[in-house]
């Protein structure tokens, strides 16, 4: 168990230096020079030279990548081109009020996903399941940024209940758990919510419908465990494979939530991605790309490990 | 309940309702089993065996089965019972084993759990208890080291073994009655014998009844007192084991023998039963087997032959069968009318 674990963690570096790769890469791929974006139209050409050694954009790219790298694993995550200060700190911030987005989202759509999935699942082919299916794939359906606009028009505009934009009053990013912030999160974390609760709710139904027909179910029920034993049989059985969809959805909202967080001007490093690709400010680009990235490889990591936890079956060598 | 019999069903019908048809898997079966006996309810697939033996604890699937007649399980009216009384009778007074037992026990969770679970379910007592409970019951069903074995996975166990930690999870709270649903059929012929003898003993040693089906003649007539022979839905023969194997009256029970290797078949060819069985989406009338009796008359098409009592204690669904002079046993005759 513990060589698995020492393996499954091993395994992560050669797929995050990987990563970084494709990171890198891709931003050199994209069209467009960065030094375009930092000069006059009108700028001699010797200047634009100088500017682009200084920033070592004329070294051949293995070398910059190279650096890059050295950079990078002593916490240097680069300077951004717009702003001209260290992207770390930037990136910190961001990252924790994307945390608590994706997080809250997050919670809400899984939490939403299990219990109505599980209902659906129980009661399959009813018109209660039908209903709840259908209520599945138009949260898949619907488009988030669409949603996003759609909620601030009504509980914003309308009814005035609550505020459209930012992380809290006053134009404030500092985050803290308190009403005064907690409105802002409201209508940013249920429209996040939507997609993986529909992801969820069909995951689960499946999976408690396939379950509950299963050979040992009838057993239990044979040996006359109450319904709550039942359940724990159920969810146990249903966890590893919902754990991995969970998992995977928590990561895309860490990533995915950059319409979400432009629509609602929540400062989260979707937001700074979006910014970054309009200003084609290169490092902060690459460093949140990263950062992203990174963050799906640590998350499969631990919803692996967990899901070896649970399921013996998955490896007990 | 004493002097009553552990069941005892009158006209028992299940029949499985979904939106294309309805099929009457079991079209009104009068069933009685005492005490300690071993019952042997043989029959091909889709005779409506296992649907019978879930019958009686009211296991068939809920919402698409209807169950009418009359059935009493250990005094229990399993007609009207409410389903938390059931559950406190399921697994402590009557409990069941399976066919599968890779399918049948729970992936995730190690056969110790499953076994204190339901030691704990109806005993009350704690978890150190029922794990200790445990340990002495893998023993009981001779599970070699069975300490290791109680911390183990049904995945790693093999066929016999998991049938055996299957059988010390049934047998765990000493049930009155034991159901077994074709319980050695998945295993191979050496582990079969072993699991049959292991069943004969605990039963013995236990009082349990038992019901246990099986399309194995041979397993019948290893273990059961009496066997009841199903077709289509029906019991159409009963009698005690040594009786219907020596002299099988109705040509579904001849047909069966004679397409199985036993002593009486030793120097003949086997032989099959041609066609096959009804489709049970559609009613019909009279005899079930009719289309593929060699014996079938014009009679045999009218009306479902009732039963003719050939013997003591035997009942029979055939029109060329007569009924004996002498006089028997009334309890289960009068059971069978």
């Amino acid at each position: 168990m513990l060589f698995y674990i020492v393996r499954r963690v091993v395994y992560v570096i050669p797929i995050a230096l990987a990563v970084s790769l494709v990171c890198f890469l891709l931003v050199h791929i994209a069209p467009g020079d960065p030094i375009d974006a930092m000069v006059q139209p009108d700028t001699p050409q010797e200047v634009i030279d100088r500017v682009r050694s200084e920033y070592g954009l004329d070294r051949p790219l293995p070398v910059q990548f190279g650096l890059w790298l050295a950079k990078l694993v002593q916490g240097d995550f680069g300077t951004s081109l717009i702003k001209g200060r260290p992207v770390l700190p930037d990136l910190v911030s961001a990252s924790g009020a994307t945390f608590v987005l994706a997080c809250t989202g997050g919670l809400l759509g899984v939490l939403a996903g299990c219990i109505l999935g599980g209902i659906a699942g129980v009661y399959r082919e009813s018109w209660l399941d039908r209903v709840l299916l259908g209520t599945a794939v138009a949260g898949v359906s619907v488009p988030h940024y669409w949603l996003g606009m759609v909620m601030v028009i009504i509980f914003s505009v309308n009814l005035n209940l609550l505020p459209a934009m930012g992380s809290g009053p006053g134009g404030s990013t500092a985050w803290a758990w308190d009403w005064a912030h907690l409105r802002y999160l409201i209508l940013p974390s249920v429209t996040l919510a939507v997609i993986p609760a529909g992801i969820v709710t069909r995951t689960v139904r499946g999976l408690v419908s396939d379950i509950i027909s299963q050979d040992y179910i009838t057993t239990l029920r044979g040996k006359g465990l109450r319904r709550a034993g039942i359940v724990r049989h159920v969810v146990l059985n249903a966890a590893p494979t919902v754990l991995a969809v969970v998992g995977l959805q928590l990561a895309n909202l860490m990533g995915g939530s950059i319409l979400v967080e432009t629509v609602f001007a929540w400062p989260g490093t979707g937001m700074m991605l979006n910014t970054a690709i309009f200003q084609r400010d290169l490092p902060v680009l690459q460093a949140t790309t990263l950062l992203l990235a990174l963050f799906f490889v640590v998350l499969n990591l631990v919803v692996d490990l967990i899901q070896t936890a649970i399921d013996p079956r998955i490896s007990r060598r | 309940m004493t002097g009553q019999p552990l069941v005892r069903a009158r006209g028992l019908r299940v029949s499985f309702i979904s939106r294309e048809a309805t099929v009457t898997a079991v079209n009104g079966i009068d069933l009685d089993l005492d005490e300690g006996e071993v019952l042997c309810i043989l029959g091909e697939s889709g005779s409506g065996k296992s649907v019978t033996l879930r019958a009686l604890l009211r296991l068939n699937p809920k919402g698409k089965t209807v169950m009418t007649g009359a059935l009493a399980v250990a005094g229990h009216d399993i007609m009207t019972i409410p389903d938390g009384r059931l559950s406190a009778v399921r697994g402590k007074v009557v409990s069941m084993i399976f066919q599968e037992p890779m399918t049948a026990l729970d992936p995730v969770f190690t056969i110790g759990y499953q076994i204190a679970e339901t030691l704990i379910r109806h005993e009350g007592i704690s978890r150190r208890e029922a794990d200790r409970r445990a340990l002495e019951l893998l023993e009981l069903v001779q599970i070699p080291s069975a300490r290791r074995r109680l911390g183990a996975y049904p995945h790693e166990l093999s066929g016999g073994l998991r049938q055996r930690a299957m059988i010390a999870m049934a047998i765990s709270c000493r049930p009155k009655l034991l159901l077994a649903d074709e319980p050695t059929t998945a295993l191979d012929a050496t582990v079969q014998i072993q699991i049959l003898l292991l069943l004969r003993s605990l039963q013995q040693e236990l009082g349990m009844g038992v019901i246990f089906v099986t399309h194995d003649l041979g397993v019948a007539g290893e273990i059961a007192d009496r066997i009841a022979v199903m077709y289509a839905g029906r019991i159409v023969e009963l009698g005690s084991t040594v009786d219907v194997m020596r002299q099988p009256f109705h040509p579904y029970t001849q047909g069966l023998m004679g397409a199985t290797v036993h002593s009486g078949t030793r120097g003949k060819r086997l032989t099959t039963i041609p066609g096959a069985p009804p489709d049970l989406r559609f009613p019909f009338e009279g005899c079930a087997f009719a289309p593929r009796c060699s014996h079938a008359s014009d009679a045999c098409r009218e009306s479902m032959p009732a039963f003719r009592h050939p013997g003591p204690g035997r009942a029979v669904r055939c029109i060329r069968v007569e009924d004996a002079e002498i006089k028997h046993s009334p309890k289960r005759v009068s059971a069978m009318a």
